[in-house]
């Protein structure tokens, strides 16, 4: 019975501690250093804790510790606040973006005849397969004033001259569509799959037009997919680094491009901290309401 | 459902596919261009497959990455599944909510907030940084992926195959390996994959943790892409693609059948 204790708890103790150790740890590391101040060293900022030193050395170096750098990046002078603004509202804006186009291909998906859905369901799935990378990149060479989008609407007669898409807003919502678009229909397509047909064939009877038989049965069901699809997008969307770099412009402002120009550029790791634990700060609510959303769901099962 | 698909959905559906698939086939294309302009044809050539091959550069990025790749995914696989278990089986126990979140948050967490959160702990700790680090770095976020995959598949499954077992003296180690393990074995399997792929993948953490001397493909692709469009790199992701083309439709194919063969065993039990 002890060995079967201890086993049981070792199932537990190596997760756990690995998560602790190399998840939490690191942010706690990260708080601290966004108390801490800049300085030329190895590394670089002060207060270092050494603990050798003493209870006396521990509480100096506690003393040290400042809420500068919040202030500094809270500070209308600086574009840190816009970069926040202008992340949540391109996250947002995708978001609602992804919705529309995700919503009648998951509603068409879960209506298509049940021998085919798996395999739609795999095809939406095999791309999220292939590189992020890859499918960022492939975009440049559509959008690009040279590429293949302008020559295709160059050829058609539409336009004598060529459209400037990449480097701007518009291909970052492109970018960001494009490559949530899986995270949106597979819990939509969940959601609408589950539903119960008859509801509609009993509206249907009692006189309801198709499009009213939709809001008002359809579109209420299938809530849970939307929320969670959305969750899905939005939270790591505010964050993206990558799309924003490689298609949007230099005035395309997004809150991850501006912490790693603080960490890899301007090589200031307690104001990049500092802005790490504020994006946090921001994204908690909705990471927390997608935890319970969760945790629920598993619990019903 | 009520009168099968209507032209709207049709259209929804082939609209949406097209949408998906595009750009990766305008990609593949292009890599067989003859021209070093992108977007110019110039006719069918496998140059640039001759090109990538001879970039000692590329394939030794290429190299670190499927090691990282392959040791990420082998790690991650055990934690996350040891995670799932004790997500699904414990019940409540001291310090569930933070483990739960410990599980869940990395799923929807910013990149950067998780690279640079981990190369602090590794400045903090003073290791030196590269292979290892990113492969620490990547076991960390990809366990959580192979949790909710190896979750779902845990809490559909009919207990009382391990309580028989138990209860005919078996231990829970042995019951494990031969009755839960089996079982679970297709969700395992996609852990695995889904967090080999990942690890592939990732551009972001890997840039944070990595040190002299490790440069993985995402990085190497990065920092060429930044530079332009090169026909060098739309052979290398074709490369890519075929592969994970390959790999998933294999997988998909093998757990389909095993999926006929158990129905067909358990018609025959329920026959005899």
């Amino acid at each position: 019975m002890a060995d079967k204790a201890k086993g049981r708890w070792l199932v537990l103790a190596i997760p756990y501690l690995w998560l602790f150790a190399l998840f939490l740890v690191p942010f706690l590391i990260v708080f601290k250093i966004s108390l801490s101040q800049d300085a030329i060293a190895q590394p670089p900022y002060v207060p270092t804790f050494d603990l050798a030193a003493g209870w006396e050395a521990f509480k100096e170096n506690f003393a040290e510790l400042s809420f500068e750098n919040y202030g500094y990046v809270l500070s209308w002078d600086n574009d840190f606040i816009e970069a926040y603004g202008s992340s949540l509202w391109i996250a947002g804006v995708s978001t609602v973006l992804l919705l529309m186009v995700g919503y009648p291909i998951a509603y068409a998906m879960a209506r298509a005849p049940k021998s085919i859905r798996p395999t739609l369901l795999m095809l939406v799935i095999l791309p999220f397969w292939t590189s992020f990378l890859i499918r960022v990149y492939a975009w440049i060479g559509i959008l690009s004033p040279e590429g293949l989008l302008n020559q295709f609407l160059f050829g058609l007669g539409v336009i004598d001259q060529p459209l400037q898409i990449l480097a701007t807003d518009t291909a970052v919502y492109i970018g960001i569509v494009y490559s949530y678009l899986p995270f949106m229909i597979l819990p939509l397509y969940s959601a609408l799959e589950k539903m119960d047909e008859t509801l509609l064939e009993a509206a249907a009877d009692l006189g309801c037009p198709p499009f009213a038989a939709f809001w008002k049965i359809t579109w209420p069901l299938s809530l849970p997919g939307v929320f969670a699809g959305c969750l899905l997008c939005f939270i790591p969307a505010v964050g993206e680094f990558v799309i924003p770099d490689l298609l949007g412009g230099s005035d395309t402002l997004m809150i991850g491009k501006v912490l790693w120009t603080e960490f890899a550029v301007n090589r200031s790791w307690t104001v990049s901290s500092a802005v790490a634990v504020l994006l946090l700060m921001v994204l908690v609510i909705p990471i927390v309401f997608y935890q319970n959303v969760q945790a629920r769901e598993m619990e019903k099962r | 459902m009520r009168k099968g698909l209507s032209w709207f959905n049709v259209t929804s559906i082939v609209l949406g596919f097209t949408f998906l698939y595009l750009p990766i086939l305008l990609l593949v294309i292009y890599s067989f261009n003859a021209s070093r302009m992108v977007t110019v044809w110039a006719g069918f050539s496998t140059h640039w497959y001759v090109q990538l091959f001879q970039n000692q550069q590329l394939l030794d990025a290429a190299w670190v990455t499927l090691r990282v790749a392959f040791i990420t995914a082998s790690v991650a696989t055990v934690l996350g599944t040891l995670g799932a278990i004790a997500l699904t089986r414990y019940g409540r126990f001291y310090g569930r909510t933070l483990f739960s979140g410990m599980i869940y948050a990395p799923l929807v967490m910013p990149e950067v907030i998780t690279g640079l959160s981990l190369l602090l702990l590794f400045v903090a700790v003073d290791i030196d940084r590269g292979f290892w680090t990113i492969t620490l770095a990547h076991i960390t976020f990809t366990m959580c992926f192979v949790s909710v995959v190896v979750q779902s598949r845990l809490v559909t499954f009919d207990r009382s195959l391990e309580e028989a077992a138990l209860d005919l003296g078996c231990t829970p180690f042995k019951t494990f390996f031969v009755i839960t393990l089996p079982i679970i074995l297709p969700a395992v399997v996609s852990g695995w994959m889904l967090a080999f792929t990942l690890s592939l993948d990732d551009l972001v953490i890997a840039s944070f943790t990595t040190g002299p001397g490790a440069t993985t493909l995402p990085m190497r692709i990065y920092s060429q892409v930044r530079l332009g469009v090169t026909p060098e790199i739309n052979a290398a992701c074709t490369i890519l693609i075929a592969i994970v083309t390959v790999v998933v439709i294999v997988a998909s194919v093998m757990t389909k059948r095993q999926e006929m063969e158990r129905q067909k065993a358990e018609r025959l039990a329920a026959a005899g």
